[in-house]
């Protein structure tokens, strides 16, 4: 196992400075595509949640990492580079795997009626992402806006219990997308 | 003609030079060493600590200096600076047990074991004076007390009240207390987030709280069961090594006092109490800090809530921050140019549909 | 650059736990996210929490403008933005065009901004409901059920005693149909630019609260049918500009009663300027030329 060629942000200021404007940019902004700078790591998830992870999380958030990426080496990876204890799925802050892996979303913190915010983010890796799906509207997107879903039905109910809910970015690749509760989803 | 005003940079630029002339005063007059302060300003610079939020004298001292004496200046200082300090570990919590006290009274009880400690104090001091110490080469007095080489231990005066269930009993917790630097303060905060606040309060605003309530604002009945001055040992666990080392002493002041408790229908009567612990020789602010504690319990202790300032916790804790409060009262001097426009519009609209008004009533 | 310091000053885990609350803000508009605001080496009430969000936006690429009252060179936007100059090392620039990034306290550019640029607002109070009720502990529930009678009231007390709604600057929106917000203080003429093509920040330092508004979030200020909001300005024209639609500082001339109306948004201001615009007292053009 060669944890040392397992790399995390080369210049973690910089570097983790342009991948959250990215992260920024995708959940202001639901239904674009943004585009990150990859890290040298061979990792069982995407490039773009490896980077997310090293963006968002450290020791004071915890992270549910789904049974099919929980490999020696993820473990590894994320202990040494994030340093986010990992937690069941009511307890984690974030959460990273296959939609599959990763549903139902009432499993995670949906915040309270007083603290919405405190609620779970979710990083769902998708074999691709795509602007051919459900159509969005609502803070964010201009007049609408369309994002291929995992799940249509159980992100609009997500949607009904705002500002309760949880919040999602999709990755592939290098490519990050997101959908916060707040977007609305309507299926043509 | 107007031209808009430019040239803030340079107006600020001024502003510091001038400042740091100032600071150093009359060149003189001998500069004053980081040295001195430490050893002769050291009340200053144990209040810089307590309320700075970090423990070390050279730093405070400098602040002091850099402050040109403005102890609240000081103390933004040091809090500044230490929020970028890394954090390397967590102390093992101290042990004022074992504090080796340069003061030690108890209010409550005439003598007891250990004895009563007076200490550079300056209570007994008649407020006189001492022009000897304007005198230059103050001469070290040749009285200088000697100060107890084998201290007898000093048990804790509330653990006597304790033995005999005349107090009510502190839940000892291992559970790891909430780090008001790290988290956002949220309401009710709870205890340890309350010890926390007031630790690093304003002394001046906690004198005042703790002031309120001896007057009547939540009276309830303190004295000073125990107050205690010294020296304690700061250790930390070293997971390489796997046992604790100790990395260092402090100085601090922990006041405990005893209140009274009328009791009720499931509890006998029973004293109570308020905790202090501050960094520094700083009694004063100890002591209204326990003072402010107890009357903050009134839940907790099953007593009515009189609306008294010093029993609000939201209250007490979102006013006690001096660096915040300053902050946001000097911003004040900021411009406001533009709200300032704002109102003045809409005042000077208002004041015309008023004289309207005037003018239609007086016409009809 | 500073070599003390890390980039924009704020350490690593500092700028996670900010940026946390910020994506969380923009998941949830218009509500306030407490965050574990940190000492800043400036004074609370100055700008620390606009300081903090700022910090924790920028990029190297960035170029970053500074105004407060609409102003580059006032005192204390040219004190911010030599903060980010020296740990940041970032481009500054006094043109609205020309910045990813402002950092503003109580104005909001003239000039419309693009889905390229951030606005960080400085916020002083972020609760819009605490003077009319100074509990976190109250106000907290009131947002959380949605119960905002006690704003309407207010509202329409001012209404019933002056002829219209007593607040000028810090007028409060609703976010979505949701959340009432502090749009910070900005005069009520502001309002309206707050639905914005570009991300909006808002940082309270001392109060620990951010919030936000994502790009073209409907941002409606409260007002009563028969009573619509209503964003006046002075009724003149900008003396130096000649702007009629601009928000207008008044500067005293002469101890007789003397002044004249100005844009408060300098570049604004001089790039009409430059383009030949002129109002009453403005320089000739002859001699603003030599």
């Amino acid at each position: 196992m060669q944890i040392a060629a397992q790399r995390g942000f080369d210049m973690p200021a910089y570097d983790s400075a342009n991948a959250f404007r990215a992260a920024m940019s995708a959940i202001a902004r639901p239904g674009t595509i943004q585009t990150i700078a990859p890290i040298a790591a061979d990792l069982p998830f995407s490039q773009a949640a490896a980077v997310l992870l090293l963006t968002l999380c450290d020791h004071e958030t915890s992270l549910f990492l789904a049974p099919d990426l929980d490999t020696p080496e993820a473990r590894h990876w994320i202990a040494f580079h994030c340093g986010a204890p990992l937690a069941t799925k009511a307890d984690a802050m974030f959460a990273l795997g296959s939609w599959d892996a990763l549903a139902p979303l009432d499993d995670y913190a949906q915040g309270t009626p007083e603290y919405p915010d405190r609620s779970a983010t979710l990083i769902v890796e998708m074999p691709e992402i795509t602007q051919a799906g459900p159509r969005l509207t609502g803070p964010g997107i201009q007049t609408e806006a369309y994002l291929a879903l995992p799940d249509t039905a159980s992100l609009m109910a997500n949607h009904a219990k705002f500002p309760r809910g949880v919040d999602l970015f999709l990755t592939s690749g290098c490519q990050i997308a997101a959908l916060p509760r707040s977007t609305k989803i309507e299926v043509r | 003609m107007y031209v808009a005003v430019k040239g803030g940079e340079k107006a600020i630029d001024n502003a510091h030079s001038w400042l740091a002339e100032e600071r150093r005063g009359d060149v003189a007059v001998p500069d004053l060493t980081v040295d001195q302060i430490r050893e002769q300003m050291a009340l200053a610079v144990h209040r810089v600590m307590a309320e700075g939020s970090l423990y070390d004298p050279d730093l405070a001292a400098l602040a002091i200096k850099q402050a040109r004496g403005d102890l609240i200046e000081a103390i933004f200082l040091i809090r500044a600076y230490r929020t970028t300090l890394p954090r390397l570990g967590h102390s093992r919590p101290i042990e004022t047990d074992d504090m080796a006290c340069d003061r030690r009274i108890s209010a409550t009880f005439k003598d007891l074991p250990g004895g009563q400690v007076l200490g550079p104090t300056f209570d007994y001091t008649h407020r006189l004076l001492d022009f000897k110490l304007a005198a230059e080469g103050e001469a070290l007095a040749d009285t200088a007390p000697i100060a107890p080489v084998d201290q007898a231990p000093m048990p804790r005066v509330t653990e006597f009240l304790n033995r005999d269930g005349l107090i009510q009993t502190e839940q000892a917790s291992d559970a790891t207390p909430p780090d008001m630097t790290r988290a956002p303060m949220a309401y009710p905060a709870g205890r340890p987030l309350r010890l926390q606040a007031l630790s690093r309060g304003d002394e001046g605003f906690l004198l005042g709280m703790a002031y309120s309530s001896q007057r009547g604002y939540a009276r309830n009945h303190p004295f000073v069961g125990e107050l205690r001055i010294g020296k304690v040992p700061v250790s930390m666990e070293i997971p390489e090594l796997g046992f604790d080392i100790e990395i260092g002493e402090i100085t601090v002041t922990e006041c405990e006092t005893v209140n009274q408790f009328a009791g009720s229908k499931t509890e006998p009567a029973q004293f109570t109490r308020g905790y202090g612990l501050v960094f520094g020789q700083t009694e004063r602010k100890a002591i209204s800090m326990a003072l402010v504690d107890r009357a903050l319990r009134w839940q907790e202790l099953g007593e009515d809530n009189v609306g008294a300032p010093a029993q609000d916790e939201e209250f007490v804790i979102s006013h006690s921050d001096n660096i915040q409060a300053t902050g946001f009262l000097e911003h004040i001097k900021l411009p406001h140019y533009v709200d300032f426009q704002s109102e003045l519009e809409l005042v000077r609209r208002m004041r015309l549909a008023a004289g309207a008004d005037e003018v239609k009533e007086a016409a009809e | 650059m500073s070599q003390e310091y890390n980039f924009a000053y704020l350490d690593e885990q500092t700028k996670r736990m900010i940026r946390r609350a910020i994506l969380k803000g923009l998941a949830i508009p218009g509500y306030q996210v407490p965050f574990a605001s940190r000492e800043m080496p400036m004074p609370y009430g100055w700008g620390t929490g606009g300081v903090q969000v700022t910090a924790a936006c920028l990029t190297p690429a960035d170029t970053l403008k500074v105004i407060d009252q609409g102003a580059d060179d006032t005192t204390n936007a040219v004190s911010i933005r030599k903060f980010f100059e020296r740990t940041a090392g970032v481009a500054t620039t006094e043109s609205t065009r020309d910045a990813t990034v402002i950092q503003t306290r109580h104005r909001i550019p003239e000039e419309p901004l693009t889905e390229d640029q951030i606005l960080v607002y400085q916020v002083p109070i972020p609760e819009p409901l605490r003077f009319l009720e100074p509990r976190e502990t109250e106000t907290r529930v009131m947002h959380a059920l949605e119960d905002y009678g006690l704003m309407h009231v207010k509202l329409y007390e001012d209404i019933a005693r002056n002829g219209e709604i007593a607040t000028a600057y810090a007028y409060p929106v609703k976010v979505e149909e949701r959340y009432v917000m502090d749009p910070s203080p900005i005069p009520k003429f502001d309002n309206p630019r707050l639905e914005s093509a570009a991300i909006q920040l808002f940082g309270a330092g001392r109060e620990q609260r951010i919030y936000a508004l994502p790009p073209y979030t409907q941002v409606v200020s409260l007002d009563f049918e028969d009573h619509p909001f209503n964003p006046s300005k002075a009724d003149h024209p900008c003396a130096l500009c000649g702007a009629d639609h601009t928000y207008l500082d008044e500067v005293i001339t002469d101890d007789q009663g003397g002044r004249m109306f100005v844009c408060s948004d300098t570049d604004y201001c001089s790039r009409r300027q430059a383009d030949g615009h002129r109002g009453d007292m403005a320089p000739p053009v002859l001699e603003a030329l030599s």
